[in-house]
């Protein structure tokens, strides 16, 4: 009971922060405005504008630069020792293992999910009652990934194969006549395999919900015409149906990615990187805040910044596109 | 002339007809209901079997599987109120921690959503040298990935941070104590989560800011409006769809979030939200699997309900942020 109390409390509190801060907003606002003139859009420009680019500065630029200085340091940063921790990243024994792993999780996650989502979409768009099967595929885009590796925790649950069995995954094989399942975790290289269903699970119903959207947007006077020409079937899906999607399935694929390769929570809960799994992301935060290396945690964070670049520039690139053409 | 796909992206309700009736009609096969169907039993199973796992006596659920519950069933609620409360096997109660999810998450959803949308009108309306270049800035800024801010950021809070002799941002530890200003407070977990969304945040308000027209805009400049009378009398209601959805995408993000919490909350049940609890006792009793699961689906349903109930806005911030809307 007092819990509640305390916790209701906390909430209140909360809830107070909001409001002062809102207050404040509207007392800024109602004085601003009494400005005239010229000193008016200025004005406006610097409170409308001014929160988020003093908070950008501070919470993402600085940061990045520091990062970014602080990779060329020791690990108390206090020595500037050049390239030597990414000379370590690349070249410690042992480190391969992660570096590996990330590009196969970047590879195999996103393009399944995305293929995954991609097929629900179009099967999806021949059904007429889709509604709650959309909703149960797309379900685990709202669970976290802790508590998404409780669930799958569930799934590749190890039991001795002479005891009942508890992993879903474990009896499901047994059952299928294989007398002996490996201890899925385990077993490399595979565990990586069975961590990355974790993620596809979660991302297969973020691009079916994507994709669908793209694939009803397809305006019904192309697939008509499309059809009196005689394409039908693969060659309707090929010809019109991925061409007219081919941005969303870019933005989508490139979207995945960039979550996959900040792929943390997954590996620390599974696994916490143990028995081959380790990937950048969790690398890094054993670095910086297990073992206390600035500067391997630092190069390991530019390391994650350096590829998730060209993914942006693409980006920006087809924004910029877009924005010309209007 | 050639129609790209995301650029005419709708909102995908009410549900539009795009491929002709008969073709649909033609194409819907059983097989490919059948496949859908069986697609969604693979995905729902695993959680089911969370639900089920959670209301087991301890016994049966770590000695036979979730799925024997229906040949020899029995139901107890005695799990739930040992994690709720805490109990015999785990000391403390996961409640505390319950509401720490809240109250990060709420003002963390609120804050980047409010700031955002004003430099989202900002960039859109007010014209100002460099207003581009500091939109693509904003925009470039999603690549910057969170571990990038950790470390510098914590160093920040904790000891302030000058640049030679000129301080830029204060020490807020008092002098001689090491206490300091914001520990054991939500305070830098609001913030963090701020800076962290805007970026986002900001890209989506402004695609929507740019679509209000021209006309209604040179209106109300006409008028003599000042842009704060006219953010808050005609912008704000016209995006309040669009900020609502933004603002339930960003609880969930934040209710979810593990990283964040680890690197600013510092694990106690003053502050750390139900996640990082799901992973300490994930870690601590991962044999309970009556416990660790009656835990998740705690931590689980708050999304959930939110997800199911808020649907089509989720959809409407997701697409909002992925397509060009």
């Amino acid at each position: 009971m007092n819990e509640l109390v305390d916790g209701l409390e906390k909430v209140g509190t909360a809830l107070a922060a909001v409001a002062i801060v809102l207050g404040i907003l509207l007392i800024v606002f109602f004085l601003a405005a009494r400005a005239k003139g010229k000193a008016q859009g200025f004005l406006a420009g610097v409170v409308f504008l001014g929160p988020a680019v003093v908070l950008l500065l501070y919470g993402l630029i600085v940061p990045a630069v520091r990062t970014t200085a602080g990779s060329f340091q020791n690990a108390e940063g206090t020595k500037f020792v050049g390239l030597a921790n990414y000379g370590w990243i690349f070249t410690a024994p042992g480190n391969s293992t992660f570096l590996i792993n990330t590009v196969l999780w970047i590879v195999i996650a996103p393009v399944l999910s995305t293929a995954l989502g991609l097929t629900l979409a179009l099967l999806l768009d021949r059904m007429r009652r889709e509604s709650i099967s959309k909703s149960l595929i797309f379900m685990p885009m709202a669970i976290s990934f802790v508590g998404a590796g409780i669930i799958w925790g569930l799934v590749y649950e190890y039991r001795d194969p002479s005891q009942p069995q508890v992993g879903l995954l474990s009896q499901v094989v047994m059952w299928l006549g294989v007398s002996d399942p490996p201890n899925w975790l385990l077993w490399q290289p595979f565990n990586n395999l069975f961590l990355m269903v974790i993620m596809i699970w979660i991302q297969t119903g973020f691009a079916m919900v994507v994709l669908s959207a793209a694939i009803k947007a397809i305006s019904s006077d192309v697939v008509e015409a499309a059809e009196l020409d005689g394409a039908t079937g693969w060659r309707l899906f090929s010809r019109v149906t991925i061409p007219m999607i081919r941005g969303t399935l870019i933005v989508v694929l490139t979207t995945i990615i960039i979550a996959v390769l900040k792929v943390f929570d997954i590996v620390r809960t599974m696994t916490n990187g143990n028995f081959g799994t380790q990937v950048v992301a969790n690398e890094m935060y054993a670095q910086a805040f297990v073992q206390f290396d600035v500067g391997r945690g630092s190069a390991l964070a530019v390391v994650l910044f350096l590829a998730v670049v060209p993914l942006i520039i693409y980006n920006v690139v087809q924004l910029r596109k877009e924005r010309s053409v209007r | 002339m050639s129609v790209e796909a995301h650029e005419v992206i709708p909102i995908p309700t009410p549900r539009e007809e795009s491929i002709p009736e008969a073709a649909r009609r033609k194409l819907s096969s059983p097989w490919a209901s059948g496949l859908v169907v069986l697609i969604t039993i693979l995905w729902t199973i695993p959680t089911f079997g969370l639900l089920i796992t959670s209301i087991r006596p301890p016994a049966d659920a770590t000695s036979s599987g979730w799925w024997t519950f229906f040949t020899n069933p029995s139901v107890t609620m005695s799990n739930y109120s040992e994690v709720l409360t805490g109990g015999t096997t785990i000391p403390g109660g996961i409640t505390p921690y319950f509401f720490n999810s809240f109250a990060i998450a709420i003002p963390a959803a609120i804050f980047p959503v409010v700031i955002a949308c004003m430099a989202a009108y900002a960039l859109a309306w007010i014209p100002f040298k460099f207003s581009t270049a500091i939109f693509f800035t904003i925009f470039a800024l999603q690549v910057i990935p969170l571990q990038m801010s950790l470390l510098p950021l914590l160093q920040m809070f904790n000891k302030g941070w000058s640049l030679g002799p000129i301080p830029i941002f204060p020490d807020l530890n008092k002098p001689g104590s090491a206490q300091s200003l914001f520990q054991g407070t939500y305070v830098p977990l609001w913030v963090a989560h701020t800076m962290f969304a805007l970026p986002r945040a900001v890209f989506r308000l402004h695609n929507l800011m740019d679509s209000l027209t021209r006309e209604l805009m040179e209106a109300a400049r006409v008028d003599g409006e000042s842009h704060f009378i006219i953010f808050r009398k005609l912008v704000l209601p016209l995006a309040l769809p669009a900020i609502a959805s933004f603002a339930i995408f960003q609880f969930l993000w934040v209710w979810n979030d593990l990283l964040v919490a680890l690197t600013f909350a510092g694990g106690t049940p003053d502050v750390a939200p139900i996640t990082q609890y799901l992973a300490s006792i994930k870690g601590s009793y991962g044999s309970q699997l009556q416990l660790v699961t009656a835990g998740a689906f705690i931590a689980i349903i708050v999304p959930l309900i939110v997800f199911f109930s808020l649907q089509r806005f989720f959809v409407r911030g997701l697409l909002a942020g992925s397509v060009k809307g």
